[in-house]
C-alpha cells in the first residue's frame, strides 16, 4: 500500500467507527478542499452514500462562489445539508467587517458560537429540501458526534489532536487532559451532554490532500486555481480575512507540483489567514472554545 | 462532472501516476527534560522541513518574552507547554527524506502524561528513546522502554543526548549505553543503535558530529532511513474484524454489506468464509467499493466492504476468517498483560467494557497473577487490584465468547482496551485465550443460590397451589413485532386459563438502537438483567414470557444459566438465529391455533395441569 492508500484506509476506518458509535452524527463541510475530500471519503466508506447530514456554518461573509458550489454539489450528490448561522450577531452588525470586533472575536461569534448552538439544536437549522431546492428552517436533536476535517500539519494546536476528541457541554476542549487513544481504539463512550469531535484527516498533509484530489478526480471549487490574474486561494474562509496567494497554478497537477517542489513547498498553508496573526496563540484560544 | 472542474479540464496535465511513497510513524520517548522535543525540533530545522518564517517567528516570540530560544518551542505549541517548558501532549510532525515520508510523534516524558505517551507510541512503527547523558537512565527511560515493547514497537534506537554537557566524552556515553542496554536485554529488546547526540547543538542529528570523532555510527537522520518497514502481513491467515453491517435500503440500495479493515491476510471473491464466534458460514460474492469494486481481492491494511452469497445474519464484532485457514480462538477467559492508566484502580467484581478489534463486551477482572513495576522490573504477586501506571498479568472474563488470537502472532486481534466510566482506562495484550473452567455466570449463579435466603415454602408447595410449574418462555424471531405479539397473546391466554403468567416486556424498547442502555453495557447487560429478573419471577412460581428479537445461541445460554433452577422454553416465530439448540416449538404465524399448540405443549410437559379451573 502506498501512502495515499494507507491514509485513505485509516480515514475510512475512522468514519465507519464514528457511524457505528454515534447515532446523532454530523459532518462539518466548509466547502474547502479538506472537507470536500472528507465528503469523498465518506462516499467511499459507505459505498456511495452519505448516511449522515452535513453542516455548513455560514458566516454570510463566505466568498459567494462557495455558496453556489455548496448548493449545487448538495443537490447532485443528494446530500442532507444543514446550514447554521449566528443571526443575532449579523442582525446587530457585531462583526469584524463592521468594525465592532477584532478578527479573532468575529471568528468566535460567527463560527464558534454558531457552530456550538447549531450543533446543540438551540438555534434554528436550515435544511435543504431536495424537491424544491430551497432551505427550510427546522429544529433538531443535539449532535453527539461531529466529524471535522482538520489536519495536524495546519498549526500547532491541531498537531496535538486525537482522532476522537471529547468536548464538554460548552464545546470546550481540555487539551491537557485528552483521552488515551491506542491501537485504533478511540473514545466512543461519552457522558450525556458531551460530544465528540472526530478527525479522520489528522494524518494528511496539504500535499496529500491535493495528490488525492488528483488521483480520485474529486470535483473541487475553482477558487483554488488561478483564473487568469496570477492569483489563487490556497485556503478558503471568509472574504474579508482570507488573502489570495501569488500563483499561476491553474490545475490540480500544477498545485501538487507547487506544493511538492515549487514555491509553496516551505510556506505554511494558513499564511493567508489574518486571524491567526492577531495573537501568537489565536487559533489555540479559538479551538479551546469550540472552533474547528 | 460539475462545472467547477472545468478549470482542471481546460489545462489537462499529462496523466501521471501518484508517486508511490512510503510513510513511517516514529515515536520519540524518554524521561521528562531529556530533550525529546528539542531533538524533533532540531531534526525539522536541520532538514529544512519547517515552513518558511517559522523558526524566525519562534525566535522573535522568545525575544519579545525575554526567554532563551529553544528548538522545543517549535513543537510545544500550546501556551501551557511553553509556560511550563514541558510537552503536555504528543504532537505529530511531518518531514520527508529521500527515502520516505515520516510522521514523528513527540511524546511527553512526564509521568502525569503517560496516557499521551502511550497514545503516541501505540501507533508508531519505530521508536527513538532519548536519555540525558548527565542525568543518566531514569525511571521513565525504563518505563517507556518497557511500555513501548509491550505496545508492539520492536525497532528502537537510543539517543544519548546533551553530549555537549559531558564535553562529548566517550566514557560518559559508554556508561549510559552499558546500563540501558542491560535493561533492554532484560525485557528482550535489542536496540538498533546507541547514538551520542547533542540535540541543542545539532551533533549527530542531521549532520555527523565533528566533536565526537570516536563515534562512527549513524546520525539520527541516517538511522531513521536505515529502519525497515514491517511487511504488510499478507501471508498470515485472514482476520477481518466486522466493523459494521450496512443496508442502505432507504437510498435504494439493497446490498447487505459487511464492512471492516483487514488486519492480516487476504480474501478473494468466491472464498468460503467463517464468522466467529457465531460459526456462521458463507462465500464472498463480491468485493465492493466506490465508485467501483476495488477488484477481486482485498488485502491486509485495506478498509474493505463485501457482500456474501447467502444471507447470513452477522453482527459487528465478529471475526471473519477463511474456512481453509487456521481459525482464531473463541473464549470467555483471557490471560493478558495489561497496563492501567486510570486514577481509579482496576478491581474485581466490577463490570468493564472490553474493546478488542471490532468487538465490545462486558468483562470482569477475575485474577491478578502478578504486578510489574515497569520502572524497575520488580514484581509483586499478592495484589488484588491494578493501580494506575501498573503493568499486570491478569485473567479477564467475558460473559459471551469473543474471537481473538494471541498478540505474539496476531498483534491486531490480540490486543484490547478497557473502558471504565466512558474512558479508555487501560490496554493489554493477550497471552492466551484460556479454556474457561466454570464460566463466570455459572459461578455467579452458584454463589447466588448459596447466598439466597429461601422462604420456608418449597417449589413443590407453590406448584401445587398454583397448578403450574414455573418456566421462562423465550420467544424469538426477526426484528418485526411478531414475537412480541405472540408473547402478549400467550400471557392473555394463560391468564384466561387461570394461570399465573407474566409478560416481561422490556426488551423491544430497551434494545432499540437509540437506547440509553447502549451506553450502560448494551444488549449483553440487558440480557443479564432480564435473566436475573426472570429468575425472581420463576422462583416465585410464575410462568414468565418474554420476546427478544434475533436471540443467538450465547444469549440463550446466558438466560438459561441465570434462570436456573427453573426451566427455559424456546419458541421461534419465523427464521431464528439459533443454531445449536432446536426450539421447543417453532411456529410460522401468530394465530389462535399457535396459542393452542403452545398451551398443549405446556400441558404435555406438565408446566400447567391438563385441566382447566
Amino acid at each position: 500500500m502506498n501512502q495515499l492508500d494507507r491514509l485513505e484506509a485509516q480515514s475510512v476506518y475512522i468514519l465507519r467507527e464514528a457511524y457505528r458509535e454515534f447515532k446523532q452524527l454530523v459532518m462539518l463541510w466548509s466547502i474547502g478542499k479538506d472537507s470536500t475530500v472528507l465528503l469523498w471519503l465518506a462516499r467511499k466508506a459507505f459505498l456511495g452514500h452519505v448516511p449522515f447530514p452535513l453542516m455548513h456554518i455560514d458566516t454570510s461573509y463566505k466568498i459567494p462562489e462557495m455558496i453556489a458550489y455548496r448548493d449545487r454539489l448538495a443537490m447532485e450528490w443528494k446530500l442532507n445539508l444543514i446550514v447554521g448561522q449566528n443571526e443575532q450577531a449579523l442582525a446587530a452588525e457585531a462583526t469584524f467587517p463592521h468594525g465592532r470586533l477584532t478578527r479573532v472575536a468575529c471568528c468566535s461569534a460567527l463560527k464558534s458560537e454558531a457552530l456550538k448552538h447549531t450543533l446543540s439544536g438551540e438555534w434554528p437549522r436550515r435544511v435543504l429540501n431536495h424537491e424544491t431546492g430551497q432551505f427550510e428552517t427546522t429544529a433538531g436533536e443535539p449532535f453527539t458526534g461531529v466529524i471535522v476535517g482538520v489536519r495536524a500539519d495546519e498549526e500547532g494546536s491541531r498537531s496535538k489532536e486525537r482522532y476522537f476528541s471529547p468536548r464538554d457541554r460548552h464545546s470546550d476542549w481540555d487539551v491537557a487532559n485528552q483521552p488515551p487513544e491506542l491501537w485504533n481504539q478511540f473514545k466512543t463512550d461519552f457522558a450525556p451532554g458531551t460530544h465528540v469531535r472526530v478527525h479522520p484527516l489528522l494524518d494528511w498533509t496539504e500535499l496529500n490532500i491535493w495528490e488525492y484530489i488528483e488521483r480520485e478526480s474529486i470535483p473541487i471549487i475553482d477558487l483554488y486555481f488561478d483564473r487568469g490574474d496570477g492569483r489563487r486561494y490556497r485556503s478558503l474562509g471568509c472574504a474579508p480575512c482570507t488573502g489570495m496567494v501569488e500563483s499561476t497554478a491553474s490545475s490540480v497537477a500544477e498545485i501538487v507540483e507547487e506544493l511538492r517542489s515549487g514555491k509553496f513547498s516551505h510556506v505554511a498553508e494558513r499564511s493567508g489567514r489574518a486571524q491567526d496573526k492577531e495573537d501568537g496563540h489565536g487559533l489555540e484560544t479559538l479551538r479551546r472554545e469550540g472552533y474547528m | 462532472m460539475p462545472a467547477t472542474h472545468n478549470q482542471t479540464l481546460q489545462t489537462p496535465a499529462a496523466p501521471r501516476p501518484t508517486p508511490s511513497r512510503e510513510q513511517m510513524d516514529i515515536v520519540v520517548i524518554g524521561h521528562v527534560d531529556h530533550g525529546k522535543s528539542t531533538l524533533v525540533g532540531r531534526l525539522l530545522a536541520d532538514t529544512h522541513s519547517l515552513p518558511e518564517g517559522k523558526l524566525e517567528q519562534v525566535r522573535e516570540n522568545c525575544r519579545r518574552t525575554a526567554k532563551p530560544f529553544e528548538y522545543a518551542f517549535l513543537l510545544d505549541a500550546l501556551k501551557d507547554e511553553q509556560a511550563q517548558g514541558i510537552t503536555i501532549d504528543s504532537a505529530r510532525c511531518f518531514f520527508r527524506t529521500a527515502r520516505r515520508e515520516y510522521i514523528i510523534i513527540d511524546a511527553p516524558g512526564h509521568i502525569e502524561f503517560l496516557r499521551n505517551m502511550i497514545s503516541g507510541a501505540a501507533r508508531a512503527e519505530a521508536g527513538l528513546l532519548v536519555i540525558d547523558v548527565a542525568e543518566g537512565v531514569q525511571e521513565n527511560s525504563r518505563r517507556h522502554g518497557y511500555l513501548m515493547s509491550m505496545l508492539g514497537v520492536r525497532q528502537v534506537a537510543v539517543c544519548v543526548n546533551k553530549m555537549d554537557l559531558a564535553d562529548y566524552r566517550q566514557d560518559a556515553f559508554d556508561a549510559v549505553r552499558t546500563e540501558y542496554a542491560d535493561f533492554l536485554a532484560r525485557i528482550g529488546l535489542e536496540p538498533l543503535a546507541f547514538i551520542p547526540i547533542s540535540a541543542r547543538e545539532g551533533d549527530n542529528v542531521a549532520q555527523p558530529s565533528t566533536r565526537m570523532r570516536w563515534y562512527d555510527g549513524p546520525t539520527v537522520l541516517s538511522q531513521l532511513d536505515l529502519l525497515e518497514k514491517e511487511p504488510t502481513p499478507l501471508d498470515k491467515p485472514l482476520r477481518l474484524p466486522v466493523q459494521d453491517v450496512y443496508k442502505f435500503t432507504e437510498q435504494g440500495d439493497d446490498r447487505r454489506i459487511i464492512a471492516g479493515r483487514i488486519v492480516t491476510g487476504q480474501v478473494c471473491q468466491g472464498d468460503e468464509v467463517l464468522f466467529l464466534p457465531s460459526g456462521k458460514r458463507s462465500r464472498v460474492k463480491r468485493i465492493e467499493g466506490f465508485p467501483d469494486s476495488t477488484g477481486p481481492v482485498a488485502r491486509a491494511g485495506q478498509s474493505t466492504a463485501l457482500t456474501l452469497e447467502t444471507q447470513v445474519y452477522v453482527k459487528p464484532g465478529e471475526l471473519m476468517v477463511r474456512a481453509d485457514e487456521p481459525p482464531p480462538q473463541a473464549s470467555t477467559s483471557l490471560r493478558a498483560n495489561l497496563f492501567w492508566l486510570s486514577p481509579n484502580a482496576m478491581v474485581m467484581g466490577k463490570r468493564y467494557k472490553l474493546k478488542l478489534h471490532a468487538s465490545r463486551s462486558a468483562a470482569y477482572l477475575t485474577a491478578v497473577h502478578m504486578v510489574i513495576d515497569a520502572s524497575d522490573l520488580t514484581t509483586a504477586t499478592n495484589r488484588q487490584q491494578v493501580e494506575r501506571h501498573d503493568v499486570a498479568q491478569v485473567t479477564l472474563e467475558t460473559l459471551k465468547p469473543i474471537a481473538c488470537d494471541g498478540a505474539a502472532e496476531f498483534p491486531q486481534t490480540g490486543r484490547f482496551v478497557i473502558i471504565d466510566d466512558y474512558e479508555i482506562a487501560g490496554g493489554g495484550v493477550i497471552l492466551e485465550a484460556q479454556a474457561s473452567q466454570a464460566s463466570l455466570l455459572a459461578e455467579h449463579v452458584r454463589q447466588r443460590e448459596q447466598a439466597w435466603v429461601r422462604s420456608t415454602l418449597t417449589p413443590t408447595q407453590r406448584a401445587r397451589r398454583h397448578g403450574q410449574r414455573p418456566a421462562l418462555i423465550v420467544i424469538t424471531g426477526p426484528q418485526d413485532r411478531q414475537s412480541e405479539t405472540l408473547a402478549r397473546a400467550i400471557e392473555q391466554y394463560l391468564h384466561n386459563c387461570g394461570r399465573l403468567a407474566y409478560f416481561l416486556g422490556l426488551s423491544n424498547q430497551l434494545l432499540g438502537l437509540d437506547s440509553e442502555l447502549k451506553v450502560l453495557g448494551g444488549r449483553e447487560e440487558f440480557l443479564r438483567r432480564l435473566g436475573e429478573t426472570a429468575h425472581l419471577f420463576t422462583d416465585a412460581g410464575m410462568i414468565v414470557i418474554t420476546s427478544i428479537a434475533d436471540l443467538d445461541d450465547f444469549e440463550l445460554e446466558v438466560l438459561e444459566v441465570l434462570n436456573q433452577p427453573s426451566d427455559l422454553l424456546v419458541v421461534t416465530v419465523g427464521p431464528s438465529q439459533l443454531t445449536r439448540r432446536g426450539p421447543d416449538l417453532a411456529i410460522e404465524t401468530v394465530d389462535l391455533q399457535a396459542l393452542q399448540v403452545l398451551h398443549g405443549l405446556l400441558q404435555e410437559r406438565h408446566y400447567v395441569a391438563d385441566y382447566q379451573i
